[in-house]
């Protein structure tokens, strides 16, 4: 039962780390808290949604096309929203403010295309059967989610450590002024950093849509409140922060469940949240630098 | 009291809901309003609201006190959430302070969808209509009158200082996490008031009423008039409010409008559209 629990958490916290570890890139190389983060999620579902239902994909082509699609979107609000904003310089709150427009817009206008209904994936999309290992149960849906969130992060992973276009990114988000001195294509970085957040919201989406097998518009929306918690608690910026994270509020969200209250589990999130502003604002591996005021 | 001519008599009472969400709206500018003035971002107006609007309708449904005390009891339990998420995050930048109190309406949206106490998903029903429309736009007059005051007063000038320039401000000895932790009770009182005044007032609440696209509305109601004055929220709200009634075949598309106002007024018109400025005497 303990361990049961236990891998549920795991592999539920490691969709929560894959949403969050884009959601802090962004903010820790464009310095913006960008909230339409959210919608890239609900897209992705979507877009897996109708690769498989209405193209007929099997889900593990729709999962890669879905994530990119996904990636595509997030690169085309960026440079339609944040580049006037870059250019001037404006602070972090009115663009924060725009993305929370715009993301708004998005929504609604989702809505009136989709309905508000909640869909479901095709039946048999993919096997219904579980899988025991040593009296553990294990879905299909969950081996996806582990395979996908390890592919992605340890892609992630490597790209950042090792890779050219990694040192540029770390370098854009150092230091941006230098970066662009040393020759870095500051414009083209940060559109590659949105294409890959996007990507894994996109991802996290077709995920956790797999996962409850339920995908509705707002759903983004509802993920925001877990990515918020899994970034401060991590440290804003902080990639490391926000796996570790992401994988621990997995963990209190089957235990409270399991031995609270199932419907307090946002409650019980966002305690930790305020919990952790008030006693370590940097986050618990106290990495990320904070500005305080 | 006064003797209304039939003809308005009718008006009255065929545009009531317009005319009472009009004042309700006009009380949320103004809570966007104080906090925007400091300089800060909070985005939890509609869940204050909504703290205000739950809490008061269970005074008055469960414990059967008079309005009179249900008003201003309606914003203690906003008032405790903006200590809580403020003390902590106004000592940061201020994305934290966004973030957080995001994150405490939709935490709010699912304690009221999930317990039994506050109905669930179908609200609380059967408030009884004590909200008058004169008290309403009493107190929506009493607010904006207030706030003009201390928008011309040494205060107003050291909230402008720390809106334009932070350093500078604490530089010349403004004790800015004082200011905006004021500014943010202050607001947090100012949407409690205006959910007990809208809980009273339409006889049912429902956790959608105070979520996430609330939230971003009123914060286009700021956004749209501008913060030079405590006229211009109000009058953003007015014309917010008023323009769904207007082009009614669109009112699927609402909420894209007001999240459009919010990104063309951000990178076009930073000073709203009522770019007023406060007067004052030279000091």
């Amino acid at each position: 039962m303990l361990a049961q629990q236990f891998v549920n958490g795991v592999l539920l916290g490691a969709t929560y780390a894959l949403f969050a570890l884009g959601f802090t890139l962004m903010f820790g190389v464009m310095r913006v808290i960008n909230l339409t983060y959210g919608f890239y999620f609900s897209a992705g579902a979507y877009l897996a949604l109708f690769a498989t239902r209405d193209a007929g994909l099997p889900i593990w082509a729709a999962l890669p096309l879905a994530s990119i699609g996904s990636g595509l979107i997030a690169v085309v609000i960026d440079a339609l929203l944040l580049t006037r904003l870059r250019r001037v310089r404006a602070s972090e709150l009115a663009s924060l403010m725009v993305t929370l427009g715009a993301v708004l817009a998005l929504y609604s206008l989702a809505t009136t295309f989709v309905g508000a209904d909640i869909r479901r994936f095709p039946i048999g999309i993919i096997p219904e059967a579980a899988y025991e290992f040593a009296g553990v149960r294990i879905t299909a849906a969950q081996i996806l989610i582990l395979l996908a969130t390890s592919v992605l992060v340890g892609g992630l992973v490597a790209l950042m450590r090792g890779t050219r276009l990694g040192l540029a990114i770390r370098a854009l988000a150092e230091r941006p002024d230098a970066a662009g001195l040393m020759g870095i294509d500051t414009t083209r970085v940060a559109a590659i950093v949105s294409f890959l957040s996007g990507v894994l919201a996109g991802a996290g989406g077709v995920l956790i849509g797999l996962n409850f097998n339920a995908i509705q518009p707002y759903m983004g929306e509802e993920m925001m409140l877990r990515g918020f918690v899994v970034i401060i608690v991590g440290g804003l910026g902080d990639i490391r922060g926000a796996l570790i994270a992401g994988v621990l509020l997995g963990l209190v969200e089957v235990a409270t469940a399991g031995y609270f209250v199932s419907s307090l589990k946002d409650a019980v999130a966002f305690a930790i949240l305020v919990a952790v502003l008030w006693t370590r604002p940097s986050g618990l591996f106290g990495r990320a630098v904070i500005r305080r005021a | 009291m006064m003797a209304v001519p039939p003809w308005l008599d009718d008006l009255l009472w065929t545009y009531q809901n317009l005319i009472h969400s009009l004042g309700i709206n006009g009380l949320l500018a103004l809570s966007m309003y104080v906090v925007l003035a400091v300089g800060q971002l909070s985005l939890g107006q509609a869940a204050f609201m909504g703290l205000g609007a739950y809490g008061s309708a269970l005074l008055t449904l469960k414990l059967h006190w008079p309005f009179w005390v249900v008003l201003p009891a309606s914003c203690v339990a906003p008032a405790m959430f903006a200590l809580a998420v403020g003390v902590p995050t106004l000592r940061l930048s201020g994305v934290y302070l966004a973030i957080a109190t995001i994150g405490l309406g939709e935490v709010l949206r699912a304690v009221y969808l999930n317990i039994d106490l506050f109905g669930g998903a179908l609200g609380l029903s059967g408030i009884p209509a004590r909200a008058e429309t004169w008290m309403i736009y009493g107190l929506l007059a009493a607010a904006v009158i207030v706030l003009w005051l201390i928008g011309r007063s040494r205060i107003g000038r050291a909230m402008e200082a720390m809106r334009e320039d932070e350093t500078a401000a604490q530089v010349m000895g403004v004790d800015i996490r004082r200011y905006r932790m004021g500014a943010l009770l202050a607001s947090a009182l100012l949407a409690g008031i205006a959910g007990a005044l809208g809980a009273h007032v339409s006889s049912f609440i429902g956790p959608n009423e105070y979520g996430f696209q609330p939230a971003v509305t009123i914060l286009s109601f700021a956004l749209l008039g501008g913060i030079g004055t405590p006229l211009a929220p109000v009058l953003g709200a007015a014309v917010l409010t008023l323009l769904p009634e207007a082009l009614r075949g669109f009112s699927d598309l609402r909420l894209v409008f007001n999240g459009v106002i919010i990104v063309l007024a951000v990178l076009f018109l930073p000073n709203g559209v009522f770019a007023w400025r406060m007067r004052r005497r030279a000091a």
